[in-house]
């Protein structure tokens, strides 16, 4: 049968897709067993109330305050519009230390805000604790609600709106029976995704959280590692993470539309843009999220560019050692997510689903702790602290990339797959001459995202490292955590430059191989 | 010989059954109403369905164990028979050669068979700077290099105009007479049917009948053929 010769050609797929099952599945097995029936002490359970309160609130406020700012992008026409949505793109790849130390510089002790308090006789306010986090958590996850929602008025059809502009509906009319319902179907699964990604928040907490007030499961398994050297407890907490991320990842895959963040943003026909009133509260939204996105931002830059021509002796091996993380992680992320794709372009595949679907539900500290449990019997863990970073980030990375390839890998199946088979065009020869050429703009791209999110990632190598393993991430958390605030920046705005840099080589690289 | 061994593929809502041989070097036309299963037989033959029942056998051996692209098979779909990235050179290379290693020798009959479809010197051309006609002469060029003993069109010529179209099929029979291949192709024309000469294989009410010598059919219809080219 041909059927059985298709099997034949799907097996080394299939059998990466069960390799990166158990990349996750050992993990957390290892947890399970570890942390079943560890007992919960006050402080346990207190981590876990503010791990829900503190992702519940930074979902709720990143969604609703996205909302206006989607709307005023959707309805609005003005030079910049286009940088804005970008610059909407950039906090996703931002490593969450470098957010962390523009909003210190901000709204810190000695930030602007507080000193413009100061001078104008008011008590300063402090960024640390629940509110912190909260902020921080909206300052990353704002622009990709906005993004997320902006799509949603975009996905209005052009007929629509034609019909409420020939029924001459006024402003209030059209919200209520074009936006509304748009809403009603887009908000619950972008507030889902931001809670799922504050959940598993890690490098927020560790600077603005802490205390027993403020700590989150993440910090709480990340201090039972480090300081208690209480491996059962860590296993339990990640047990609790684990069942609190899945239900919320489920539920996010479940209601959520795929974020698309390649797709097109501008359309033929949009939205009237009412005058008045309206247009005041506009360019306000616009200006205001503007400001708060570019400010944080440009602090890094202004604080950190002194510091760069004196940098302290850690920064450039760990830089060297960041480098080669993301790298390795882009590369593997990129491979197992096109092979997952194309196999689940070819066919029907609930392993590959899985496999690609799986991480959403767990974390860098959940993952870390298993692998840790798994190492420390055979060997320091600190030996394989880059490999194991290696590892986890490709997990992690793993479902936004196959979420990106799958479309792409199904229209490559779809419009030439059935020609490639009959000129048996199989094997390297077809990754050669039909997949890479066809798939090499959503391929750089995927390995950009990649490159640049575990350039940044700052979760499992806290658990693991030692001084001569700490990657860059690392290396600013801790001339942060030192008050070395200006070294901090120029770390910072190296590691901020190279996550960048190492993004647009691959997307541009990308996107020159597919001319 | 091809033989369709009492082919049978049965899906929900729809069934297509074949029990016939043609001999090597046959013109067939494959005539029916839309959503018939016209498509389906090539895809069938082509080893892109499954059969559900029966064997499909070309001198003797049945082809089901062997993959699309080993069987002695060329296919020219309705659209989509160049790829887009590679040059019009490169896609005729991938007719010889999967892998595209190709040697001198190779580039010189991907020239040849270029020149022999009056495409000389467009072989450094992307497909999207080529006419329909165009595109489709260079499909056929592959089918000449790659010299199976079946050559499948699942209309292939549907978007040419007429004028092109009686070109590419006086183009596909010399293909075929210089190759001997076996021809099927499925069209909704009785014209085409007839320029094509040969054959014709009927395809109605999940049933593909024996083909039969296409002159002697639309001269004297079966009721079934007649319904489909309506009452005069």
């Amino acid at each position: 049968m041909s059927r059985a010769r298709f099997r034949r050609r799907d097996l080394p797929a299939l059998l990466l897709a069960g390799l990166l099952l158990a990349l996750v599945l050992a993990p957390l097995l290892a947890v399970g067993w570890r942390g079943a029936g560890v007992s919960f002490g006050p402080a346990d359970w207190a981590a876990v109330r503010f791990s829900a309160t503190q992702a519940l609130l930074s979902s709720l406020f990143s969604t609703l305050l996205a909302i206006p700012v989607a709307r005023a992008l959707a309805r609005r026409r003005f030079p910049g519009r286009t940088a804005l949505i970008a610059l909407m793109g950039a906090p996703f790849l931002l490593p969450a230390v470098v957010a962390v130390l523009g909003l210190l510089a901000v709204f810190g002790r000695a930030g602007i805000l507080n000193q413009t308090l100061i001078a104008l006789g008011l008590p300063p306010v402090s960024i640390y604790g629940l509110h912190g986090v909260v902020l921080a958590h909206v300052f990353l996850n704002l622009p990709l609600a906005t993004r997320m929602i902006l799509q949603g008025w975009q996905s209005i059809p052009a007929e629509r709106i034609r019909l409420a502009q020939s029924l001459g509906f006024t402003p209030r009319e059209t919200f209520r029976h074009l936006e509304a319902p748009m809403l009603r179907e887009v908000l619950p699964g972008v507030a889902l995704i931001v809670l799922v990604i504050c959940l598993t928040s890690f490098a927020v907490v560790l600077t603005l959280g802490g205390g027993p007030a403020a700590t989150t499961i993440e910090l709480a398994i990340y201090q039972a590692v480090r300081f208690e050297f209480d491996l059962s407890r860590a296993a339990g907490l990640a047990g609790v993470q684990l069942a609190l991320g899945g239900l919320a990842a489920l539920a996010a895959w479940v209601l959520a539309r795929p974020a698309g963040f390649g797709a097109g943003l501008d359309r033929a026909l949009r939205l009237e843009a009412p005058p008045g009133w309206r247009h005041g509260l506009d360019v306000l939204a616009l200006s205001l999220t503007a400001l708060f996105l570019v400010l944080p931002l440009f602090a890094v830059v202004l604080r950190g560019l002194p510091g760069l021509a004196d940098l302290p002796a850690p920064v450039l091996p760990a830089a060297a050692r960041s480098v080669s993380v993301a790298l390795a992680s882009a590369l593997l992320a990129t491979t197992a997510a096109l092979s997952l794709a194309l196999l689940a372009a070819r066919r029907q595949s609930l392993w590959a689903e899985a496999a690609a679907t799986l991480p959403l539900a767990t974390s860098g500290l959940v993952l870390g702790t298993g692998l840790f449990l798994l190492i420390q019997p055979f060997a320091p863990p600190m030996v394989l602290a880059l490999p194991v970073t290696v590892l986890v980030n490709v997990a992690l990375s793993l479902p936004y990339l196959f979420r990106i390839l799958l479309p792409e890998a199904r229209a490559l199946h779809a419009d030439h797959g059935r020609l490639a088979d009959s000129l048996d065009l199989q094997g390297w020869p077809r990754l050669r001459w039909l997949v890479l050429p066809r798939l090499a703009r959503p391929l750089g791209f995927g390995a950009g995202i990649a490159a640049a999110l575990s350039m940044g990632d700052l979760g499992v190598i806290a658990l693991f490292a030692g001084e001569r393993q700490a990657t860059l991430p690392l290396v600013v958390s801790q001339l942060a955590g030192a008050y070395r605030t200006e070294a901090a920046a120029a770390a910072a705005l190296v590691l901020v430059a190279l996550s960048f840099a190492l993004f647009w080589a691959c997307d541009a690289g990308g996107r020159r191989a597919a001319s | 010989m091809l033989h369709l061994d009492r082919l049978s593929l049965a899906q929900p809502g729809f069934r297509l059954t074949a029990d016939w041989s043609a001999e090597p070097g046959s013109l067939i036309a494959v005539m029916g109403p839309s959503g018939a299963g016209k498509s389906t037989l090539l895809s069938l033959i082509a080893g892109f369905l499954a059969p559900t029942g029966g064997r499909v056998l070309w001198q003797g051996a049945d082809l089901a164990p062997v993959p699309p692209g080993r069987r002695p098979v060329t296919i020219l779909f309705q659209d989509q028979n160049l790829f887009p990235h590679l040059t019009v050179a490169q896609n005729l290379g991938l007719g010889l050669r999967p892998d595209l290693r190709l040697s001198a020798g190779d580039r010189e009959r991907v020239e040849t068979a270029l020149t022999r479809v009056g495409l000389a010197g467009l072989g450094g051309r992307r497909p999207a700077q080529l006419s329909g006609g165009q595109a489709s002469r260079a499909a056929l060029a592959r089918a000449l290099l790659r010299a199976r003993p079946i050559l499948l069109l699942d209309e292939p010529f549907a978007a040419l105009g007429p004028a092109l179209r009686a070109e590419m099929l006086d183009l596909v029979r010399e293909v075929a007479a210089e190759t001997g291949a076996l021809v099927l192709m499925v069209t909704h024309d009785p014209q085409d049917a007839r320029a094509l000469g040969g054959s014709l294989a009927f395809v109605t009410q999940g049933r593909v009948s024996a083909p039969v010598e296409t002159a002697a059919l639309l001269a004297d219809p079966t009721p079934e053929v007649q319904d489909y080219l309506g009452r005069k």
